[in-house]
Formats: C-alpha cells, structure tokens, sequence
C-alpha cells in the first residue's frame, strides 16, 4: 500500500485473508500471523490486559500486600486455594497475564513495524494524480479566469508549496498533499509504546528492590543478610549489590497537633550518614518522603517508621542476659500503638520471651481500665509485659518471625501487666530474673530499589505522549487543482480537496487565494 | 495554621456556586421551554442555507451548522422579550467566577494547592467541567450542553459536600510534593473533559434514537424537528455532530490522561520505589486509559462511528467514576488516603 487509494487510512497493513491462503504448514502460519498483527487483534489483546488487571485490584495481591492474601485464604477456605490454582493472587506476575503482555508486545510490533516502513516509503512517494472529476470531492470548488491554464497551475503549485503541501505537477493539473506528520505521530506513539513494555520488562529482570528495617544508631551495608526481605531480578546475582552502607542518626515525625485532624503526620525525615563505598567517605543525607536517596545506582527510599523500646534483660544469675532496641511494629498508624516481642535466648536457667505493648503517649481508655495511645508522638512512652519462661524454639531449624513468639514450648509467667514508665524494672516471680524498659529508640523502614528500566520507560512515555498530541493535531489533506480552456477563451478551474475526519478549513483559503473570491462552492453532482 | 475565617467563607461561596449552577440550569430550562418556536424557525433556515450551497447534502462543516444556528438565534429573540438561553450562560459564567473563589480561599485556608482530600478533588473536577464547557462555548454553540452540564455539577457539588466534606487540613507527608501540583492537575482537568464527552456521548445517544425514529429522511435533528414537533431532544444537533464532538473532546482530554498516569509514575517512583506497581488506583487509571483508547480506535481505524464507540467511551467513563468512588472507598490502596 505504497500510495493508498484517495486517503484511506492505513490502518491494516493488508485485511487478512478470511481463510489461509494456501495450504500446509507456511499458509496457517502466515495466516495466523496475520491475524495475530492486525489492529484488531492488538486492540483485544489490550483489552484483555485490562480486564485481566480487574482481579488484580479486587483480590489481595502477594506482591503488595501478602498478609491480606493469607487472611483472604484463611477466610476462604474453598475458594481460596481455587482462586490461588489460577495465580489470582499474584495476577501480575502470573503465567497468563504474561502470555497476554508477550502477544500483545508481538502483535503491535507485528503491526506497527511495517506500517512505519511503509510511511517511511510513502513520505517519499509524489502526490497521487488528480482524480478526473474533482467536483464530486467532499470539498470542491470551480471558477473561470483569463489566466492561462499554465499561469493558473503555477499559481496553484506556488500558492500550495507556500502552504508546505508537497506538490505534483501533470497535463493539466497539480497534485498536492500535506500532515504526512498525522500518521508520523501515530507511529512514534506505538513505537514508543513498544519502547515502554520492553523497558519495564528489561527493568524488572535487570533490577533488585528489598526492605530493610534500620533502628536508630544502627546501620546497614548493601549485602543480602541485611535484607528483610529481597526480590532480584531474573538476571541479577546478590554479587553484583554495591558495596554501600548508610546507618541512620536520628528520625523525627511532626504531626498536627490539634483540632479533628490530631494525629495526621505531616512530616517525617531521617538524618543518615552514607558511603559509597566502605573506603568512601561519609556523607549525610536527609532522607524524607518525597525525597529518595541515590547511592550506587540504587535509590533509598524512607516507606515506614515505628518505635523501638529499649530493654534491659537480667536472667535468674543476674547476668545481663539482654540489652537493647527490639522494633515494635504499630497496630494502628494514627496512634501508634505498637507490638513486639522480646527473645533471651541467653537467659539462664531457662530462655525468657516477652510480649509486650508500646503506648507513645499513654493515657487511660475510654473505660478508665485499660491503657490507649492518645498521639503518635512520644510525649508519655509507656509499655507493657506478658512474660514467658521455657524454650524459644530457636534451635528447631526452622525460621521464625522476629515479631511473634512461639509458644508453643513456653510458659506464661505469671505477673499482672502493667504500664510501665521508662526506667521501671519488673521482677519475675521464682527468681527467673528481671526487665528493665530503658527507653526508646525510633526506626524506619526503607525500600531499596534498583530499576535500569526507568529512565528508559519515561523517555518513551514522553515521547508517546508528543507523538500522540502530534498525531491528533495534524490532519492530512489533499488538494488538486486542475486548468483546462472553456467557452470564450476563458479558463475553467476546478479545485477538489479531501481531508481525513472531514472538511478542512483550509480549503476555503486555497480556494480563496487563487480565484479571488468569485468561485462556486460545493460538489454539483452530490 | 489554617485560617477559620477564610475556610468558612470558602463554605459559603461553595453554596453560593451551587445556587448559581441551579438559577442558571432553570435558565437553559426556561430556554428550552420558551424556545420552542427557535427548532422550526431553525429548520426554515436550515434549508436555505443547504440551497444556497446548492447541494442537497447535509451541512458538511462546522461553521455552516454554526451560521444557521445563529440565525435561528437571531430570529427567535425577535420574539421573545428574556433571552434566557443568555441569561443562563451569564449564570454560569458567573458561578465559574465564584467556584474559582471558593477553589482560591479553601487553598489560602490550608496554605496548600486544593486538591489534598476527595472533597477537595471533586469540586475541582466540577470546577474543571464547567470550565472545560465554557471553554467549547467560545468555539461552537454548544449551549445545548448547558443545562446537562449544570446538573451534573451541582450533583458533583452536591455529593462533596453531603459526603465527602473534610476541614482543610495539611497535607499527609506522602502528598507533600510537588508533583501533585502537576499529576492531581493533569488528572482533575482530564476527568472535567471526560465528563463533558460522556455529557454529550449521551445526548449523542438519545439523539441517534431519536432520528432513527423520525425516519431515514432526514437525518438532521434540527429539521427533523419541525416534524418531530417538541421536547428537549427535539432542540439538540444532529446526531452525527454530537458524536464529531464527542470525540473531539475526547482527544483532548486523553494526552492530558496519559499525562497524568505518566506524571502519577514519575512521582510513584518518588515517593514509593517504584513507578508502577499495579496498586489499584494505578490499574484503574491503565482500564480507564485502554478504554479511552479502545475509543479512539475504534472510530479512526474500525470505522465505527456511533452506537459502538459511544458504548466504549461511557463504558471507560464508567472506569474513570470508579476509579474515583470505589477504588477511594472500596479498596484499600497506597491511593487510599485521598479521603483524608
Ligand atoms: C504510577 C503511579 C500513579 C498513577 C498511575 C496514578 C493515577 C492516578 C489517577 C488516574 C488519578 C485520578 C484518579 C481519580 O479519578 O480518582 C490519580 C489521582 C491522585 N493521585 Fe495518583 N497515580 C499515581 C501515583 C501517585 C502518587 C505517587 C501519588 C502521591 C503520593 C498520587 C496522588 C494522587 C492524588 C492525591 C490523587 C487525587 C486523589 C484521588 O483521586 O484519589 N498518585 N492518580
């Protein structure tokens, strides 16, 4: 479709054949790729990704939120496991979804590959000849002149250049047509689209992202044993992480402190210390929301934050069987009450765990019993023991979340819970030993990521987004012109135009430039 | 740090805005009911003006439709002593006037953009609507638009203030950026466009059953009319002018879309690490976007103008409205602190 008939949009390369062509093996083929590459078939494949991406953000999903996945399952005993079969809980990561992003990749570069080739022969191509009888074009226009038929075609030609058509002069006519950009634009915009799917593809297998949880005073350098938690891409190797390491001074929160909205943070910022490298020197940085940190071609990225009480532990000898900061992890973001556990598996005569319960600012409950937060800010930190005596159930091998105690093997100890200030100690029962609650230390939770595919992906968004304002800008339109003698020695002309959407209003203007004003509008034989 | 005083007289031009849209959606009815006589005197000159093109085809431009709809105009004001077709569009510019304040004061309230909580968002939805319908308004006549439009914005006022109302408050430290300055913008003015489509996808709608009801004969609504005789339908354009419209509002409101998922990317990657990451807001606005663009393809390439495309264009509309209402309410995503 190297020149394609009167302005017919050249959507499909060729409309594929109802049946293959030819039979055997090479006609299904080039029949079924064909199908595959046609408009149509890209269209339904993106819907398809939409109404795939529906359950997506309905169900619970594995990887944003997994323990809204395991609660899904625990309530759904039946349909749970069945829903899981299909990977509706991980539906973006399933082997469906990507069949459907591999076909449609496919089939749009199937289709818009050639079409560009094609335009890119178009552009070259000359005009296509004027059709003979212009007056039946959507837009025509005929008057009579004194010119010469050549003085009216040079005319035409001139004016039509002017108005950067690219013109074609035959026997008798000019030939002109312009917004090869329309088409243009709508290539660039595909193209890039392409450019986007393969740079998120090629990002997500060449990238890492992790979470690592860093209290106070500590730090933490970039090898996988700091990691809570580590998704690497399908081609990356934990040997290839940079060799960085950032500790973490001081977090401070600020929250509004009255009225109906007491409570809401309205910022959060971290003062760190990073190096790039071990022999690096130190730098500080302000890590806040908002503001990432760039280190090693990774990006630090502050997500959450809690509080981290620090406790003093003394088994029955009297030894100091533990000391330090255990994160707690909040309940409830606008009060921050929070929950840990405390694990001694150094205590003597028998291993000592601890649940307990963080108030930042403690205050009475309704009911004047229990012990509420009133504020996220730490203006009255209290906490809360439930101890326990016996075996952890470290030893079994297994792994164990930090945040919860097994209890299996353990017995409460009995001693009535109660609020604690910062430096009370309560003394268990038998002689099993003591806790302190020294004070607290704050931490935060930070997401590190490393995307080679971002600069990429936003390079080709905007370039779609140019290409397709572009496209539905510029309208392409052809005009001709065509001279010939008429009665008295007169010259009749005869303009047509034909314009993809619709009548252009340039046209008119053509029109006007080269009779004057004095030509009959419209087609006389519609 | 929130100024009472200037948050409270933002509350009163909110009602103040509101009232306006109602005198002037009485006015676009009170034109409609006293403009009746306007569809047949219409209709005469209609024809005159098709021969004097010397064709018999319909009026192929939009300055022809145009020109006999103004002197339509011209004619049925000589009879009638209140133009309330004007007087409504005074109305409405004029409440545009006074939403803009109410926009501007809850902003110097809060010392903040407006656009912090879904109270905020959907009046700046309204807000972009309206200006998105005023803004045609200066290119084509499209006062027909008028009084649908003034419904729907009242009931988006409406709706803010029954049940989304919040006091202005600071913003949470996730929002505290400047991209909501560039991607709530983008979104907000995308959503007021789309809404003015759907609008008229509507009306686009009614009018194609209308015609095809009238008979083959004459598909323009404006002659069909005189023998159609009365009721709204019977004042609106021909179908094939609504549906044209239709899908050029559409075009502009999709850059300004892909814009802002583009520009909710860039600032994803900001705040949270990643710059798409399939939470829900984020899918619903990539449904929204390939229905939109399921639109446009199917009247540029497949040819389907009409009946069909309109179902695609209120079917993506749908997913914009519930991408705003459900995904807030229903779903729990990192989008979900909107309500606050
Ligand atoms: C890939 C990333 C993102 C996408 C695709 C995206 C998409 C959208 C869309 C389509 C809307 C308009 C939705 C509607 O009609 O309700 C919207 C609104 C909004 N977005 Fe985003 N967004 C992204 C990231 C972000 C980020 C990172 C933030 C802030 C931290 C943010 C804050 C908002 C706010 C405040 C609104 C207006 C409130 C609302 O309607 O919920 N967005 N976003």
């Amino acid at each position: 479709m190297a020149r394609p008939d009167l302005l017919a949009e050249s959507a499909e390369p060729k409309p594929p054949p109802v049946r293959p062509a030819g039979i055997g093996l090479a006609g299904w083929a080039r029949w079924g790729w064909r199908q595959l590459t046609s408009m149509r078939t890209a269209l339904v494949l993106l819907f398809l990704v939409a109404v795939a991406a529906v359950p997506g953000s309905m169900l619970p999903q594995r990887g944003q939120a997994p323990e809204k996945v395991a609660q899904y399952l625990d309530e759904h005993r039946t349909l749970g496991p069945l829903l899981d079969r299909i990977s509706l809980f991980d539906v973006f990561a399933a082997p469906w979804f990507a069949a459907i992003y591999i076909l449609l990749f496919v089939s749009l570069a199937g289709c818009v590959i050639p079409r560009s080739w094609q335009h890119f022969r178009m552009i070259r191509a000359r005009p296509p000849a004027a059709p003979r009888h212009l007056t039946r074009l959507p837009q025509a226009a005929s008057y009579e002149t004194d010119e010469t038929p050549d003085e009216v075609l040079a005319r035409a030609a001139a004016e039509l250049r002017g108005r950067r058509f690219r013109v074609d002069r035959g026997a008798g006519w000019v030939a002109a047509e312009k917004g090869y950009l329309r088409e243009t634009g709508n290539l660039v915009f595909h193209l890039a689209l392409l450019a986007l799917l393969f740079a998120v593809a090629a990002g997500a297998m060449y990238g890492y992202k992790g979470n690592v949880l860093l209290t106070e005073g500590k730090g933490f350098s970039n090898t996988l044993a700091y990691y809570d938690a580590f998704h690497p891409g399908r081609e990356f190797t934990a040997s290839k992480l940079p060799p960085f390491s950032v500790s973490l001074d001081r977090f401070s929160a600020r929250y509004v402190t009255a009225g109906e909205r007491r409570g809401q943070p309205t910022d959060f910022a971290a003062k760190v210390r990073v190096k790039n490298s071990p022999s690096a020197p130190e730098r500080p940085y302000d890590l806040r929301v908002n503001h990432p940190l760039s280190v090693g071609g990774a990006k630090v990225y502050l997500l959450g934050n809690g509080y981290a009480p620090t406790f003093t532990v003394r088994d029955g000898k009297g030894n100091v069987a533990f000391q330090g900061p255990v994160p707690f992890l909040p309940d409830e973001e606008t009060t921050f009450t929070s929950e840990g556990v405390i694990k001694v598996p150094d205590a003597q005569p028998t291993q000592l765990g601890f649940i307990g319960l963080f108030w930042p600012t403690a205050a009475p409950g309704p009911d004047g019993k229990t012990t509420v937060s009133a504020f996220p800010a730490p203006l009255n930190p209290m906490v809360a023991l439930f101890p326990f005596k016996g075996d952890l159930g470290l030893d079994s091998g297994l792994p164990q979340s930090v945040y919860r105690l097994d209890a299996a093997k353990m017995q409460r100890i009995d001693v009535k819970p109660r609020p604690l200030r910062v430096g009370e100690t309560v003394t268990l029962p038998g002689g099993a030993g003591s806790i302190t609650y020294t004070g607290y230390r704050q931490w935060v939770s930070l997401a590190v990521n490393h995307d080679p595919g971002r600069g990429p992906a936003l390079v080709a968004a905007v370039i779609a987004i140019v290409g397709i304002v572009t496209s539905f800008l510029v309208r392409r339109r052809r005009v001709w012109v065509r001279a010939g003698a008429g009665d008295e020695g007169r010259t009749v002309v005869e303009v047509g135009g034909l314009t993809l959407g619709g009548p252009h209003a340039e046209f008119d203007d053509v029109v006007r430039g080269l009779s004057g004003g004095d030509a009959t509008k419209g087609s006389d034989e519609a | 740090m929130i100024d009472k005083d200037l948050a409270s007289l933002s509350n009163q031009l909110m009602l103040g805005t509101v009232l306006l849209y109602v005198i002037a959606m009485v006015g676009y009815a009170a034109d409609l009911a006293f403009g009746r006589k306007r569809a047949a005197a219409a209709a005469e000159v209609q024809e005159r003006v098709l021969v004097g093109t010397g064709g018999g085809s319909e009026p192929e431009s939009e300055s022809d439709v145009d020109s006999f709809d103004e002197a339509a105009e011209a004619e049925a004001t000589e009879r009638r002593e209140v133009d309330w077709g004007r007087f409504a569009v005074l109305m409405t510019v004029i409440g545009w006037g006074v939403h803009l304040a109410e926009i501007v004061t809850r902003g110097m309230a809060a010392h903040r953009l407006p656009w912090g909580n879904m109270y905020e968002f959907m009046s700046a939805i309204c807000f972009a609507a309206v200006t998105a319908y005023l803004v045609i308004l200066t290119r084509q006549k499209v006062r027909f638009l008028g009084p649908f439009v003034m419904v729907a914005a009242i009931i988006g006022l409406g709706v803010a203030t029954i049940w989304l109302y919040n006091d202005p408050g600071p913003l949470r430290p996730a929002l505290n950026s400047y991209w909501i300055a560039i991607h709530v913008t983008a979104a907000i003015t995308a959503t007021g466009t789309f809404s003015i489509a759907a609008v008229t996808t509507v009306l686009y709608l009614l009018a194609a059953r209308r015609e095809a009801a009238v008979g083959a004969g004459t598909p323009d609504g404006a002659a069909a009319s005189a023998t159609a005789g009365e009721g709204l339908l019977a004042r609106l354009p021909s179908a094939e002018r609504l549906d044209r419209l239709a899908n050029r509002i559409t075009m502009f409101g999709f850059p300004i879309w892909t814009f802002a998922i583009m520009a909710g990317a860039i600032w994803a990657d900001q705040a949270w690490g990643r710059y798409w990451g399939w939470d829900p807001k984020e899918t619903w606005s990539f449904i929204t976007w390939v229905g939109y663009a399921g639109y446009l393809h199917a009247r540029a390439t497949a040819g389907w103008r009409g009946r069909k495309a309109a179902v695609i264009s209120l079917l993506a509309f749908g997913c914009l409205l519930f991408n705003f209402f459900g995904i807030n309410f229903l779903v729990s995503g990192m989008h979900s602190y909107a309500g606050g």
